[in-house]
């Protein structure tokens, strides 16, 4: 269990980064990059390739192999043979994450400077074409890639590490940092909203909206409970079971609908009633998975891999998300909002609407690199099917889902996606009358069904301010 | 009286002489309508849209500290020539000098760097942004709009902000906007919208406005006031071209008015000279008034 929530956590934490710098490019500044996943694959490539011991210096030699015009002609011979000598055997893992993201910065420069001067939906099928193009380079160039055999055995972070235990101590002081930064804002955030309320209207709110989510929780359960006896006892038809929980999902959104519009909607202090239930909620979760984490680091030499990784992986996303939330609300995030907006207003007012859309591309760049290194150190392989399109929609999913242009959000949005991911793997099968083949498509028709409920009940996402949304312009 | 723009004899040269002879109490000096001491001037600009030729050989002048306004028919090209200013849309022929630069090669980004700043015929805020965010975009050289600014200066830009911050919220005290200051400008009516854009530009700490309509779709007594401020900004400093179809507005506050007809010059007088002008009635009303010859 640990083992697992560990490797969730890092799962989350690189989703998380990963959408964190979509939600700058499009939550932010409207650039619709559908080709997000190539910054990603370019971080992952740069970091893997660098690191490998020896791989770098094997590079020109491959080439040699590959290119029969570059052995016949003399001075580029040469000049690879001489580059083979100067190249170092590999380098340090954090020099080559800058570089990683310095590249998958590059690589919003060049897709930047062809595209921006398209309009944005020109720049949404562009950005397709070209992380297909990564990825189809990753899978033929094996001088550079190794193709589909892909790049294993690479170092990973901190696994050769046996922290004493001061050091761990000292780790899960960082990690504890972290969560009480995190939750001392969220519940400054609940006592805001929780203010204008009184004291009784507020009880009495939360306890009712507890008292409805919890029930809800517990009917659910129940259905699940009773479908998977269903399908576990050979008398029954597949067919009764599906009847069975399809009835009994309909008759509860019915119900529960029902309920909520009759008398939850028009509850006083509702809003604030959500505030509280949502802090306690996320506290509770928080400390729980606090709990898991920092046990795995006291107990280091059980898995120092991964334990390494997850500290890393927090670290790296508190940090970015910080950074990320100055921005927003700096000047600078105020032009990516006008350029969002109208972009002509922005030229107007003297912005360099170009520059900004590059800036915004190359620093969303740069964090996906960094999360396609974590990627690459998580899977331990670098495989070019690692990067399909898939994982762009995957994080449009997160930012969609958590609210475009809110970073917290996103993060939520990430959280959500992979508890999603997690239950439905463990749950599904066991409840579903489907078999393995089926339930993994039906995992993603669901996401599909989850985002167009989404979109028509509340199409601003979780944090999403729907009074934006209302604005004409 | 009338000036009678050809190519023989360039618009700006009548203008002199009728400005010499009448020179009104509130008309600007003489030598003000040199193009070579204006803010602003234009001359043979050209604009064609495939065989459609929106502007044509067009000048425009607008001296230091005037309220100049630029008048025409519908689809006399007056939006057209001002995108051609502003470099919003590239010339096909003809030259742009903006206080001593020759602009029409810039970016326009660049232009309203320099200190030139233009609104829209129909109020273009950013609605999904508060009023005082709308405010503080125009400002110019902030240091917080650099990003590493935000992360390694973060003092200097929140002193900065602060500063920006009074400033903006008394220009919006100055049009009556200060108590929506933190509302959507979604959520402003549209008189409140074109108060909104004209603020923004003075944001900008611009030498020359453009006003696009400042007064299309704007009540009365909005209207009133509007000019009102327009006034006061121009008595501190601002020089302003103004596009409008509203004539009580023009003659009120006009200095000197362009007339365009047909993407071409048509006349340019005093509001005075303009209004008994029988070629622009002729274009404006139909009415035969030329001299049969």
């Amino acid at each position: 269990m640990e083992g697992y929530i560990v490797s969730l956590i890092i799962f989350t934490c690189i989703f998380a980064l990963f959408s964190l710098g979509l939600n700058l490019q499009w939550g932010l500044t409207g650039l619709i990059n559908f080709g997000h996943v190539a910054f990603m694959a370019v971080g992952s490539y740069v970091v893997v390739i660098l690191t490998l011991p020896g791989y770098l210096k094997e590079i020109p030699t491959q080439l040699l192999d590959e290119f029969n015009w570059m052995q016949e002609t003399p001075w580029v011979a040469a000049g690879l043979q001489s580059l083979a000598t100067i190249l170092p055997q590999q380098i340090p893992l954090i020099g080559a994450v800058l570089i990683g993201a310095c590249t998958a910065a590059g690589l919003g420069v060049l897709a930047g400077v062809a595209t921006l001067k398209l309009r944005t939906d020109y720049l949404a099928i562009v950005t397709v074409g070209l992380s297909e193009i990564l990825r189809s380079i990753a899978l033929n160039e094996e001088w550079l890639t190794k193709g589909t055999f892909g790049i294993q055995r690479f170092p990973l972070p901190l696994s050769t590490l046996n922290p004493n235990v001061i050091m761990r101590m000292g780790m899960i002081v960082v990690l504890t940092i972290v969560l009480g930064l995190a939750l001392w804002h969220q519940w400054q955030w609940a006592k805001r909203t929780m203010r204008s309320a009184s004291a009784q209207a507020l009880l009495r709110s939360s306890s009712l909206l507890l008292g409805y989510l919890g029930s809800l929780l517990g009917v659910v359960v129940m259905v699940g409970w009773g479908s998977q006896q269903l399908k576990a006892s050979a008398a029954i038809s597949n067919g009764v079971t599906g009847a069975f929980l399809i009835g009994a999902i309909a008759l509860l959104i019915g119900l529960y609908r029902w309920v909520w519009l009759t008398w939850m909607s028009s509850l006083p202090a509702l809003t604030e009633g959500t505030a509280l239930i949502t802090s306690i909620t996320v506290t509770g979760l928080s400390l729980w998975l606090y709990g898991y984490g920092s046990s795995a680091i006291y107990h280091y030499d059980r898995n120092p891999t991964k334990t390494g990784l997850m500290w890393i992986s927090v670290l790296l996303v508190a940090l970015t998300f910080w950074a990320l939330q100055r921005l927003s609300n700096s000047p600078w995030g105020r032009v990516l909002k006008a350029i969002r907006e109208d972009e002509t207003v922005a030229t107007a007012l003297g912005k360099n609407v170009f520059w900004y859309k590059l800036q915004s591309l190359m620093l969303g760049g740069a964090i996906a690199g960094m999360a396609g290194a974590l990627y690459a150190w998580q899977l331990t392989t670098v495989y070019p099917d690692n990067f399909r399109p898939i994982e762009t929609f995957n994080a449009w999913t997160i930012v969609v889902l958590g609210g475009a242009g809110s970073n917290v959000g996103t993060l939520i949005g990430a959280i959500i996606f992979w508890a999603y991911q997690t239950l439905t793997r463990f749950i599904l099968g066991d409840v579903i009358p489907l078999n393995d083949a089926q339930i993994g498509a039906f995992r993603v028709m669901l996401i599909g069904l989850l985002l167009m409920g989404l979109m028509i009940w509340r199409p601003q996402g979780i944090l999403g301010n729907k009074e934006e949304l209302t604005l004409d312009r | 009286m009338i000036d009678k723009p050809t190519s023989q004899h360039p618009p700006e040269n009548d203008a002199l002489a009728s400005a010499s002879v009448e020179s009104p109490h509130h008309m600007p000096a003489a030598d003000s309508l040199d193009p070579a001491t204006a803010l602003l001037s234009a001359a043979g600009l050209s604009k064609h849209f495939g065989g459609i030729k929106a502007v044509q050989q067009a000048s425009i002048h607008v001296p230091h500290g005037s309220i100049t306004g630029l008048i025409g028919p519908n689809g006399a090209g007056k939006t057209t020539l001002f995108n051609l200013l502003c470099n919003f849309l590239t010339p096909n022929e003809g030259t742009v000098t903006f206080d001593g630069d020759v602009i029409h090669m810039r970016q326009p980004h660049e232009i309203a760097q320099l200190g030139m700043v233009r609104t829209f015929q129909v109020a273009r805020v950013l609605s999904k942004l508060s009023v005082l965010d709308n405010m503080l975009l125009g400002a110019q050289q902030q240091s917080g709009e650099t990003f590493w600014n935000v992360w390694f200066r973060a003092n200097r830009v929140r002193h900065e902000e602060q500063h920006l911050r009074d400033r903006a919220i008394d220009i919006l005290e100055s049009v009556g906007l200060a108590p929506m200051a933190h509302a959507y400008a979604g959520a402003l009516s549209g008189g409140q919208r074109k108060l909104l854009e004209i603020a923004r530009a003075l944001m900008v700490k611009p030498k020359l406005v453009l006003l696009d309509e400042p007064a299309a779709g704007v009540n009365p007594t909005l209207i009133q006031q509007m000019c009102e401020y327009i006034r006061t900004w121009n008595a501190h400093g601002t020089t302003f071209l103004i596009i409008e179809h509203n004539m009580d507005v023009v003659m009120s506050l006009c200095d000197r008015v362009w007339v365009l007809a047909e993407g071409k010059n048509l006349a340019v007088g005093t509001p005075h000279d303009i209004q008994t002008n029988p070629q622009v009635l002729n274009v404006y009303l139909g009415i035969d008034n030329e001299p049969k010859s």
